[in-house]
């Protein structure tokens, strides 16, 4: 995988410990910044990614709030048109539904709505996925979702880099930004640049270079899709690993340049297969570079079951490397 | 709160005011009702007929630097804030000359020049916006009011529940006032509502809220003026019933089978802009010449918005997707 140089000093961290100093970086540098949601503050996050920031920073700034999604999601719209600039944490994608109506309905709609007199600058944050044994009520990917939503933009950070650096960005975005964090990467560990700072949040990222097919994914899946392209290589198969790193807006020229190299396309999408973003991508490659295409197109999504319980019904439910695997080689007739 | 802030203003002017603010809003929907049969307005269009004593009470009272949130009945909140006529009869129109660019129409009227925050159509959906308008000059420390308005069919949403325990937990500056017309679209209320007495279910978080005749400009007011000082001095939520009743049908395309032709006719009589006439008149406050003038100088008022709209002209097609995010001109923290 290629990486920018560290310029310096580098720490072992975790993702949950690079979202954390992005959360404490924001409120520390921007006065109009501030957390609220269930449980951030005494508790620390369900996930504890806010662990130790109201000691830090106190309760108007981490705010916990009553259970009540619609409300404070609303009340995060509110306080960024009077020009604060609030991050609402969600606890899971499966809860934000209670707040669809606030994020669809108002804050994507009103600077259009308004002729542009408003706008709200709001970034909310939740966890996505399965593989947790959480069963059907907590481990969805709705991201698609949203993706599907305009006036809002929607991120799905994978590395340490992205999990440190979109906050930033996204909030000072005049627009609504939801960040995607998926529920597996938080214990994952790297080695980030103590100086690691905001990154762009409209580009996807090539991970891993490779001739022979494009792998496109995003968030928890981009991990396995890495370990296939491993796999894949010790078969003599060079997968090309792209990162979406957004899922709206879609940065459609990196996707269309890895395709134009590798005349192959398989896209890695932890939400059902039915109306999925991997759907979405699949019709763009094929408006924008069908007559680039060797083989027709494939994807690995979710198996279209709400997410069960036992690990192993779980596992099969979602996307895994050996899936990608399989998928590869069936698309480059090596099955 | 001290005495003076409850007192009616009874001076003849600002009477005189009152009464044309509510007709001004009267006359201004006949006209849009006109405009509505010869299709320049379309879509959805929902009346204040018989309502306007709420708007006109409350609004005057708040400062300029205070917020408002209204619902997608909010031709008369608009015109009483200042929302110029002329503007919104475009928007009426869907022309780019009206208030919201000709994007909202008649139920998504926005202007940040008088902190007006629309025009909100999703039935409770207004109401956490308000409460987070509050939490900002909350946690700034502004000397700021958000008023916001929102009907009776609206606290049977979880987000009337939700905010009004935020608004008190937090104790968030937040002037809730429900225009309690009796009916959520076609529904009674006593059909949707086990407890019909709305402000006890602001009790029930800790609000200070009290019921008033909505149909009474002059109760209305001297109601808004205590809710909107004690909001002001204890930057608390206060929550105002205005009890009141529309008058015309829920939207142009109601035929109103849900309630009698003689129950409507019953409250016509007291219908608030009649009813203040014949008060001032009894009390001698109001003088022969005084109505012609005043309605002269509405409709002119009227024609101007009118032509004004029918001058405007139709957003390019090849902006349609502007806006939808900010410009990238726009600098970032905007």
């Amino acid at each position: 995988m290629k990486q920018e140089p560290i310029k310096t000093e580098a720490i072992e961290i975790t993702y949950r410990e690079a979202v954390r100093e992005a959360l404490r970086d924001a409120i520390k540098r921007d006065e109009r910044v501030f957390l609220m949601g269930e449980d951030v503050g005494r508790y620390g996050g369900c996930y504890a990614v806010s662990h130790g920031l109201l000691a830090q920073f106190g309760p108007e700034r981490i705010r916990d709030t009553p259970l009540s999604e619609s409300g404070f999601t609303g009340a995060g719209i509110g306080a960024a048109m009077a020009g604060m600039r609030p991050i609402v944490e969600v606890m899971t994608v499966n809860f934000s539904l209670l707040a669809l109506d606030q994020i669809l309905n108002t804050a994507a709609t009103v600077r259009h709505m308004s002729g542009n007199q408003f706008g709200v600058p709001l970034v909310i944050r939740m966890a996505t996925g399965a593989g947790r044994q959480l069963a059907a009520q907590h481990s969805h990917s709705l991201e698609g979702w949203y993706a599907h939503v305009p006036g809002i933009k929607v991120l799905a950070p994978a590395t340490l880099e992205d999990a440190r650096g979109m906050l930033w960005t996204a909030l000072e975005d005049p627009d609504p930004v939801l960040i995607f964090e998926n529920v597996m990467l938080y214990n994952m560990t790297g080695k980030l640049a103590t100086d690691a700072g905001p990154v762009d949040i409209d580009k996807a990222a090539v991970r891993r270079p490779g001739r022979d097919i494009s792998l496109i994914a995003y968030g928890g899946s981009l991990w396995k899709t890495l370990e296939a392209a491993t796999t894949l290589a010790g078969e003599g198969i060079e997968a090309e690993v792209i990162d979406l790193r957004s899922l709206r807006p879609l940065d459609d020229a990196t996707i269309m340049a890895s395709v134009a190299k590798t005349r192959h396309a398989i896209i890695v999408d932890e939400g059902w297969r039915t109306g999925s973003l991997a759907a979405e991508v699949g019709m763009r490659i094929v408006e924008q570079a069908f007559w680039s295409l060797d083989a027709p197109l494939g994807r690995v999504c979710s198996e279209e079951v709400p997410i069960p319980y036992p690990r192993h019904l779980e596992n099969a439910a979602i996307p895994q490397a050996t899936k990608i695997v399989a998928a590869v080689k069936a698309a480059l007739g090596r099955a | 709160m001290t005495a003076a802030a409850d007192k009616p203003r009874l001076s003849r002017e600002h009477m005189l005011d009152l009464l044309k603010q509510m007709i001004r809003i009267r006359r201004f929907e006949d006209k849009c009702v006109e405009l509505y049969t010869q299709e320049k307005i379309r879509g959805f269009m929902h009346l204040y007929d018989g309502e306007e004593a709420v708007a006109v009470g409350v609004i005057p009272v708040l400062d300029k630097r205070d917020r408002v949130v209204a619902t997608y009945r909010e031709h008369g909140q608009a015109l009483v804030r200042g929302v110029p006529m002329t503007t919104i009869m475009a928007e009426m129109y869907g022309k780019q000359e009206g208030c919201a660019r000709g994007r909202g129409g008649s139920m998504h009227l926005f202007d940040a020049a008088t902190n007006f925050y629309g025009g909100n159509a999703i039935v409770g959906g207004g109401l956490p916006l308000a409460v987070g308008l509050g939490l900002a000059d909350h946690m700034r420390g502004n000397d700021i009011v958000t008023a916001c308005f929102f009907g009776d069919g609206a606290v049977a949403e979880g987000e009337f529940h939700e905010s009004m325990n935020l608004a008190a937990l937090w104790e968030l500056p937040v002037l809730f006032v429900c225009e309690n017309n009796l009916y959520a679209m076609g529904t009674a209320l006593a059909l949707s509502e086990s407890e019909t007495d709305i402000h006890r279910k602001a009790e029930c978080y800790r609000i200070i809220s009290e019921a008033v005749d909505g149909m009474d400009v002059v109760a209305v007011e001297a109601a808004a003026r205590r809710a909107v000082h004690a909001v002001r001095e204890s930057r608390k939520p206060y929550f105002l019933e205005c009890r009141t009743y529309r008058l015309r049908a829920h939207s142009m395309f109601d035929p109103q089978l849900y309630r009698d032709k003689a129950e409507v006719e019953a409250r016509r009589h007291s219908e608030p802009i009649v009813r203040f006439q014949q008060w001032l008149e009894t009390n001698h406050m109001i003088h022969p010449e005084d109505l012609p003038r005043i309605l002269a100088e509405i409709d002119a008022e009227i024609a101007q918005s009118v032509a004004f709209a029918e001058a405007g002209t139709w957003e390019p097609v090849d902006q349609l997707t502007r806006f939808v995010y900010a410009d990238a001109a726009v600098p970032a923290g905007r």
